[in-house]
């Protein structure tokens, strides 16, 4: 990007992440905004899933609520036909995705989405006081995603580890979100 | 809280995640030009509402994103079962006597 702008002598403008600098830590409970990662919306029938998963390097995965992560990349199943796909490690989705021949649609969100880490034994309560869903490590494992509700605002839910949590929401939203889960980290620790 | 099971996700999830999308299994006509205003009507605005057992269309907005069929009872507001989007009426309705 910083390459093709030298080129055509256009001046990039300069990038204010959402949530920047922005953390808050309770007795049980630590929230952080997330580094900015690249993000695909993906979308596919079964016959391309092969050819996908070969390019993006990892398996897509196709039971519900799971997901399947390699090398900085995760992908997390949203719907029958739909995944998230996130890297941290700096890789191109959308190019490798623009190999593909198959009949598939990627769409890049990375702006679109911000990354809050809720962390500590009261994440679940945390989460729980806007998400109406069973976090409990039974119905909702290690390594399990599913895009639900907090408070009024749609998000995507990532278990991490036991007590960590990755919650993707919309940029603008973000704001809402973040003070949300203060307000819920202050009451989880109480 | 309703727990409503979707059955593209496979598990009960809250009913906060899904939105109602109105009366199932009603076929859109093949030439809709051609049908009398009658017959538009009916297909268009008039529904069932029956008192009991309901056939509806759900969709599970804030999670798969994906449209199915229900059965509920309008009296208890139970739901009886759900189904795939495309799946034929169920002739069996599991713990309905009639």
């Amino acid at each position: 990007m910083a390459k093709a702008a030298q080129k055509t002598g256009i001046v990039e403008a300069e990038r204010h992440p959402a949530l920047a600098g922005r953390n808050a830590s309770a007795a049980h409970v630590t929230l952080t905004a997330l580094e900015p990662a690249e993000r695909i919306s993906l979308r596919a029938p079964e016959a391309s899933l092969a050819a996908l998963s070969k390019a993006l390097g990892l398996t897509l995965p196709k039971k519900p609520k799971t997901s399947t992560s390699k090398g900085g990349r995760t992908a997390l199943w949203l719907g029958p036909d739909e995944w998230l796909v996130i890297d941290d490690a700096g890789g191109d989705l959308l190019a490798d995705c623009a190999k593909v021949k198959q009949l598939h649609s990627a769409v890049g969100v990375s702006h679109r989405n911000v990354a809050i880490g809720v962390t500590g034994p009261g994440a679940e309560t945390t989460l729980n006081a806007g998400c109406p869903q069973d976090l409990s490590l039974a119905a909702f494992p290690v390594g399990g995603c599913s895009r639900t509700i907090f408070g009024k605002v749609e998000i995507v839910l990532y278990r991490t580890a036991e007590d960590a949590f990755r919650v993707e929401c919309w940029r603008s939203f973000s704001d809402y979100v973040f003070t949300f889960l203060s307000e819920a980290a202050r009451d989880a620790a109480a | 809280m309703l727990l409503i099971r979707c059955p593209y996700c496979e598990e009960e999830r809250p009913e906060l995640e899904f939105r109602n999308a109105g009366e199932a299994h009603i076929a859109r006509p093949t030439d809709i030009a051609a049908i009398s205003d009658d017959d538009f009507e009916k297909f268009f605005f008039i529904r069932q509402n029956p008192k009991g057992i309901i056939y509806e269309r759900w969709r599970h907005l804030h999670g798969c994103a994906r449209f199915f069929n229900a059965v509920r009872d309008t009296v208890s507001d139970k739901f009886v079962m759900t189904y795939k989007a495309g799946e034929p009426k169920p002739s069996k309705l599991p713990g309905v006597s009639k």
